[in-house]
C-alpha cells in the first residue's frame, strides 16, 4: 500500500487543478493531484487537444494541449506530485482535522487540505446502449481487462472499432474459444496494422468480424449465453458468454458523490468567497461547483483557485499572517518561481 | 434566416429561426429541444448530439467526415442517415431541414 502526505490534495489535473498548484505554491503549499487519467490535462487532453481555445485571457488562440503544456511548465518550480491512474473512493476526516483519502489503487494520501477539480466528474467506460446490459456487467460483461483468464474458454464477443477493441481481440485470440468482433462498419478508427492482423485471422477463420450492432443479449443469473447482431443483411445470434464492450469514455462525479457533500444536481455548492463546500477544508474548483451566477469556464476556474488558495493557507498555516503581493514586484514570490535575482 | 425543423423522440415538432453559420446542434441548444445533450459543447468529441436527416434531406446535407464518422461508432442506433448535429452548418440550401432527435444520446 502507498501512502503520502501532503498540504494540498487536489482531485483532477485538469486546467484548473494544475492552476491551483500555482496559487497555492506562491502560498508555500505543497500539492499532490490524483487523476482517474494517465496524464495531465482533464478533457483538454483528452476530448480535444488539438482544438484551439480563444478565450484564455492574452492567449488569442491556443490548442487545449498548448495550454496543458504552458500550465505544466508554469507550476514546475512548484514540483507538484501526481498519482495518475487512480480514482478516489473513500475520505475520512481524522481527529487532528487532517484528510485521509483512499484511491482505488490502495493508495492512501493525507492532506490538510482537499480541493475538488473534478470537472464532469472522472472519465469512465461509457455503457453501450444493449438493452439488460447492467444484469451481466461484472460477471460476464466487462470494460476493461484485467486477467486475461477471465476469457479463457469462452464465446467472446468484443464491440468496437477503437485501438481497445482491435487490441484485445488480437490478444485473446488465443484464449478464448472463439473471438468476434462486431462494429457497426467495415471501416475502423483502430493503427492500420491491427486491423490487416484482423482482417488476416478472420481469413483463416480464427476469428469472425461481424458489421453490425448489438441490439440485444440473452442469458440467466448474469451468465450471458448469446447476443443478437443487428446487421445489413438482418439479425443474427450468436453464442456469446463473455462480452468486452469498448464505446470510450463517459463523466461520472464516481465516489465523491458520496462524500457528504451537500449537492446541486450532480455540482458541488460552494461559497464565492473561498469556493468552500459544506464540510470545511474541502473546496470545490472549476466546472465541478455550482454558484450563482457559475459560468463554466476555464477562465472562471483560474479565478476560483486563486481565492481558495488564501482560504487554504489559513487551514495549512493557522495564525500566519497572509501577506498579498505581485509576482512582478515580490522577492519573495520570484524566489519561489526560481526567478529572482 | 434559415428554418430549422426539430422532431423529438415523442413527436412534438420544434420550428426555430436559424442563423447561417452557427451549427444545428447550437440551434438545438438555444431552443431546449430536449434529447440533444452536446456533452462536449461541439468539439465532435462525444457523440451526444446525434440526429436523424430527413429522409429527404441527407443529399443536400451531405455525408459526415471521418471524424465525425468515426465518433458516430459511440452513439445509439446508428443508421445511414445519422449525423452529429454540431458537425452540420446552417447555410442557404437547409432552409426547411427536418432532422428528428433519435430516443436517447448513447
Amino acid at each position: 500500500m502507498e501512502s503520502s502526505k501532503t498540504d494540498v490534495l487536489i482531485i483532477g489535473a485538469g486546467p484548473v487543478g494544475l492552476f491551483a498548484v500555482f496559487e497555492l505554491g506562491l502560498f508555500d503549499m505543497k500539492c499532490r493531484l490524483i487523476d482517474i487519467l494517465d496524464r495531465p490535462g482533464g478533457q483538454c487532453a483528452e476530448l480535444y487537444p488539438e482544438k484551439p481555445i480563444y478565450d484564455i485571457p492574452a492567449w488569442p488562440s491556443i490548442s487545449a494541449q498548448g495550454l496543458v503544456d504552458k500550465l505544466m511548465e508554469q507550476i514546475a518550480p512548484f514540483k507538484p506530485e501526481f498519482s495518475f491512474n487512480r480514482m478516489v473512493s473513500g475520505l475520512e476526516k481524522l481527529e487532528d482535522g487532517t484528510f485521509r483519502v483512499t484511491t482505488d489503487e490502495d493508495e492512501v494520501i493525507e492532506a490538510k487540505v482537499v480541493v475538488i477539480a473534478a470537472g464532469g466528474g472522472s472519465f469512465q467506460p461509457k455503457r453501450p446502449p444493449i438493452p439488460d446490459i447492467e444484469a451481466y456487467e461484472g460477471s460476464s460483461v466487462f470494460y476493461s481487462v484485467r486477467r486475461m483468464e477471465e476469457f479463457r474458454g469462452h464465446d467472446l464477443v468484443i464491440v468496437g472499432g477503437g485501438d481497445s477493441a482491435l487490441d484485445w481481440t488480437l490478444n485473446l485470440q488465443p484464449v478464448a474459444k472463439s473471438v468476434t468482433l462486431v462494429h457497426r462498419r467495415p471501416e475502423f478508427r483502430a493503427a492500420p496494422d491491427s486491423v490487416n492482423k484482423m482482417y488476416a485471422m478472420q481469413e483463416m477463420k480464427q476469428l469472425d468480424f461481424q458489421v453490425g450492432q448489438v441490439t440485444g443479449l440473452k442469458g440467466s443469473d448474469g451468465q450471458l449465453s448469446s447476443a443478437t447482431i443487428k446487421g445489413p443483411d438482418g439479425d443474427v445470434e450468436i453464442p456469446c458468454t463473455r462480452m468486452l464492450p469498448f464505446f470510450g469514455l463517459t463523466m461520472k462525479l464516481g465516489p465523491i458523490a458520496d462524500w457528504g457533500l451537500n449537492l446541486h444536481e450532480n455540482l458541488i455548492p460552494v461559497d464565492t468567497e473561498k469556493f468552500e463546500t459544506s464540510v470545511p477544508g474541502i473546496f470545490a474548483v472549476g466546472d465541478i461547483n455550482w454558484y450563482p451566477g457559475k459560468l463554466k469556464l476555464i477562465l472562471s476556474g483560474f479565478h476560483e483557485v486563486a481565492l481558495m488558495a488564501q482560504a487554504a493557507k489559513k487551514i495549512v498555516s493557522p495564525g500566519e499572517r497572509i501577506v498579498f503581493q505581485y509576482t512582478t514586484s515580490s522577492s519573495s514570490l520570484q524566489k519561489k518561481l526560481g526567478v529572482a535575482d | 434566416m434559415t428554418k430549422l425543423s426539430f422532431v423529438a423522440f415523442d413527436g412534438t415538432r420544434f420550428e426555430v429561426e436559424a442563423e447561417n453559420g452557427s451549427t444545428v446542434m447550437e440551434n438545438a441548444i438555444r431552443n431546449a429541444v430536449p434529447g440533444i445533450e452536446a456533452e462536449c459543447g461541439g468539439a465532435c468529441a462525444c457523440a451526444t448530439c446525434h440526429v436523424y436527416v430527413d429522409e429527404t434531406w441527407t443529399d443536400i446535407v451531405g455525408e459526415p467526415e471521418a471524424m465525425e464518422e468515426d465518433m458516430l461508432d459511440f452513439a445509439y442506433d446508428v443508421r445511414p442517415n445519422s449525423r452529429l448535429s454540431c458537425q452540420i452548418k446552417v447555410r442557404d440550401e437547409l432552409d426547411g431541414l427536418v432532422v428528428q432527435v433519435p430516443e436517447r444520446q448513447g
